[in-house]
């Protein structure tokens, strides 16, 4: 039954208005978490405010098991979902830039959207740089996309690699995000000095 | 219009008065409703959630509307063009959606703000060329990475693909490693 473009052939515009209606959801939950804020993103990697794990780490979890329990119903193929080669220079090196660049910049690709959709000029400017940079990629080294293919070492999951089904990884997972949140919270609290008091001094407050 | 104590999620008086931005979510029932959001997008598309090939989307457009020659001597521009509607992007659509629900979801909370967020000891001129730096690292690496916290970071991982998780890592590496280095930028 799942996913439905294994059994329907949507139009473009069907396609399109998908894509605008998944994403008014994206971006109400991301603004919701907070991620319209750089301080609120940035702060994970300052220890006193980690939403930026929580957040992500309770959505990985929420879809793994949403995505085991609708297949071992028989209502989902796993089979049938894409997944993106594992290219381990790739992903190690793309990510090392990518974290770099989440620091500096103060937001990733999508959350620059709930910046921007709440006033954040910041958020303008991290999306111009977006633009800048696959810009030059696509200019300067398109061939990288080449090596990419040619180095790639195919299509890997946790499950494949270890012979442990998806079940017990969904499982394992839950747990470490128990075991997560009770660390986390015990992080927050030791690292709360560094919280800012209240509104920083440049900006203008109604309250 | 809020005030720029909109990060802050804590208690506090002000967040009585009428006026005043509203607390964002419990992080972890944020997550869910992402989650679910992904999951659907899952269920419906057959691939997940994404955000950069929005970006390439528009500097093929670009790259097309500017300099028509760059576009065919560019596999990454070609990936990108759509027979010459590459606006008709589906991670684009998706993005443009992100704006109006996230714009939604910030005037319901009263979290709008015109303001530039940063640290007290930067000035706004020196975070304004930091967002845009950092922009373009980001891209980059993403573009490398083939994905980014949306397209290998949620998605990637929620399926165990194991590149993804690897990214994962690297991201929060990164992250973590560089802290002391920027803190005057955020602390």
């Amino acid at each position: 039954m799942f996913p439905l473009t294994s059994s329907i052939e949507f139009s473009q515009g069907a396609e399109l208005a998908i894509a605008l209606a998944l994403g008014i959801g994206f971006g109400f939950a991301l603004e919701r978490a907070g991620f319209g804020s750089a301080r609120k993103l940035s702060a994970v990697f300052y220890l006193y405010d980690m939403a930026v794990v929580k957040v992500m780490f309770s959505a990985v979890v929420t879809t793994m098991v949403g995505l085991f329990a609708l297949s071992a119903m028989g209502l989902l193929d796993l089979s049938e979902l894409y997944l993106e080669q594992t290219n381990l220079a790739a992903q190690g090196v793309g990510g090392l830039l990518f974290g770099a660049g989440f620091l500096i910049g103060g937001y990733c690709p999508g959350t620059s959207m709930a910046a921007i959709a709440t006033g954040r000029k910041d958020g303008v400017m991290f999306a111009l740089g977006m633009l800048a940079g696959v810009y030059a990629y696509a200019e300067f080294t398109p061939q990288l996309d080449d090596w990419y293919k040619a180095t790639a070492i195919g299509e890997h999951t946790l499950p494949s690699l270890t012979g442990i089904g998806m079940g017990w990884w969904t499982l394992a997972f839950v747990a470490i995000l128990l075991g997560a949140a009770w660390g986390i919270a015990r992080l927050e609290s030791r690292f709360k000095g560094l919280r800012p008091p209240g509104p920083r001094p440049a900006a203008p407050s109604r309250a | 219009m809020s005030t720029s104590t909109h990060w802050q999620s804590g208690v506090e008086d002000r967040a009585a008065s009428p006026t005043a931005a509203k607390p964002f979510w419990n992080p972890y029932a944020a997550g869910v409703l992402l989650g679910l959001v992904l999951l659907a997008t899952y269920l419906v598309t057959g691939r997940g959630l994404g955000a950069t090939a929005g970006f390439a989307a528009v500097a093929a457009w670009l790259a097309g509307t500017f300099t028509p020659g760059h576009v065919q001597s560019s596999a990454v521009h070609l990936k990108y063009w759509n027979e010459g509607a590459p606006l008709l992007n589906w991670t684009l659509f998706l993005l443009v959606g992100a704006l109006v629900g996230a714009a939604l979801s910030g005037w319901q909370g009263r979290r709008f703000s015109l303001t530039i967020e940063r640290g007290p000891r930067v000035t706004d001129g020196q975070r304004l060329a930091l967002a845009f730096v950092g922009g373009l690292i980001a891209a980059f690496g993403a573009k490398l990475a083939k994905g980014c916290t949306s397209g290998q970071a949620l998605t990637g991982s929620s399926i165990l693909n194991a590149g993804s998780l690897v990214f994962l890592l690297a991201v929060f590496a990164a992250g973590f490693g560089l802290a002391y280095f920027v803190r005057k930028e955020w602390l």
